[in-house]
């Protein structure tokens, strides 16, 4: 498998990006860590006219810690996320499902947010966490909160002339507590059904994937027993979930009563 | 200063350190760096197994980090160093530890996925020592994950893994 051919230019910025997308429009596509597009240009599922290549800008492989959140932009690889001492803790939980330490050293954060799998662990943490994506094009800045960004099965609210030029994680407030569970058929693969779970003083938050088409959350009101029970059902059966090749509808919805409870105990115990 | 848009019909010129020696090829855009060494510069010690990021075989360490081949541009790698199982004796402790510990515990049957987890374990182990960690055993499993390997059944891998990271 061999990609199509394409043009190929290095961008050292988020402005440089922005000005080659306004002039290339929906042909030229973003190369970052290269570990979802590369694999997507080899099997030919797309077919851009050009790549801008982001992965050595330094501007954009900064860490930014803030009072409130952590800003991680477009070229910080989830290797460099996962070894940074401010890393969220929920994405500290989540890291070690995620593929294998070989794609992580090049993957990037940005570019899991930006590809959208509605089984990918990066997607589901930003709506968990209520973060932040960072959208720039030659028009200007803009900012998109994670629940308004996944807007379908490998599909946001980007349009054709903008990049992701950051995404942001809320930093944890004393009190706050998280838990995260994950199955999926070997370690490393794409998640059958992987749950984030958030214990604040607003109460507790639940976020959901490999169930829909994007990652869903939702707050529910009881922390544990039989509500808990009824609340997930309910929750399982909200989404639109169908049989498919990997699994069958009946057993993610399985998955989730299952992992939610997980994810949720994880995250009590430390509170 | 911006850089120059490399056309998708041109060879282009790949400047790398490969294995310790200075090394150019021409490259279109689009060759795949795990091409690249293969049939490009002829080291062949890098194997091509999936072509999508999942069996490991094409792992390569560029700028010392372990990275799928097959997931990264030749043009990418231009003024970088990209480290092979052909890296000589004598540059690479780790690496020699490793070549010798999977000989003793015969690690190898057909050899195709050997290349990729020798590189991906030297570069793993490599950090474990920086931070003064000693891996135990599910945590070698959980590295060599990342790997396809269907003669062994991976246990003389695991233990001549741990043996280097236990040494």
């Amino acid at each position: 498998m061999k990609p199509a051919m394409f043009d190929y230019v290095r961008a050292d910025s988020a402005e440089q990006a922005a000005s080659l997308l306004q002039r290339h429009g929906e042909g030229a596509r973003i190369l970052a860590g290269g570990q979802s597009l590369m694999a997507v240009l080899n099997m030919r599922l797309a077919q851009p006219a050009l790549l801008i290549d982001i992965s050595r800008s330094t501007e954009l492989a900064a860490i930014v810690v803030k009072p409130d959140s952590v800003r991680v932009g477009a070229a910080v690889t989830q290797a460099q996320l996962q070894a940074h001492p401010e890393v969220p803790p929920l994405l500290a939980l989540a890291f070690p499902f995620i593929s294998h330490f070989q794609i992580r050293n090049r993957g990037t954060v940005c570019g899991s947010i930006a590809h959208a799998d509605p089984s990918a662990e990066l997607p589901l943490c930003l709506v968990a966490l209520k973060g932040t994506v960072h959208l720039r094009s030659a028009r200007g800045a803009r900012q998109v909160p994670a629940h308004d960004f996944f807007t379908g099965l490998l599909s946001t609210a980007r349009r054709a002339d903008e990049l992701i030029e950051a995404v942001s994680f809320p930093r944890p407030v004393p009190g706050e507590s998280f838990g995260f569970a994950e199955h999926s058929r070997r370690h490393g693969d794409f998640a059958l059904c992987a749950v984030a779970a958030v214990i604040s003083a607003h109460g507790l938050r639940v976020a959901v994937g490999g169930l829909g088409d994007r990652p869903h959350a939702c707050e529910l009101p009881s922390l544990s027993g039989a509500a808990l029970d009824e609340e997930l059902n309910e929750l399982a059966w909200s989404l639109d979930v169908r049989d498919d090749p990997h699994t069958s509808a009946a057993t993610r919805r399985h998955l989730l009563r299952h992992l939610a409870r997980q994810a949720i105990q994880q995250a009590r115990r430390q509170t | 200063m911006s850089h120059p848009v490399l056309g998708r019909d041109a060879l282009h010129t790949v400047h790398l350190t490969l294995n310790g020696r200075e090394r150019r090829g021409q490259a279109q855009p689009r060759l795949l760096l795990s091409d690249f060494l293969r049939h490009e510069l002829g080291a062949t010690g890098t194997h091509v197994g999936c072509e999508h990021g999942v069996c490991g075989a094409c792992t390569v360490r560029i700028d010392g980090v372990a990275a799928r081949a097959c997931l990264t541009l030749a043009v990418q790698v231009d003024g970088r160093r990209v480290d092979t199982v052909e890296a000589p004796q004598g540059e690479h402790p780790l690496l020699d530890a490793l070549r010798a510990a999977f000989k003793r515990h015969h690690a190898l049957q057909c050899g195709f996925c050997t290349a990729g987890i020798l590189m991906s374990s030297a570069d793993w182990l490599q950090r474990q020592q920086a931070a003064g960690q000693r891996p135990d055993e599910g945590e070698v499993r959980d590295m060599l994950s990342g790997h396809l390997c269907r003669c062994t059944g991976y246990t003389p891998i695991v233990n001549a893994v741990m043996e280097v990271a236990c040494a």
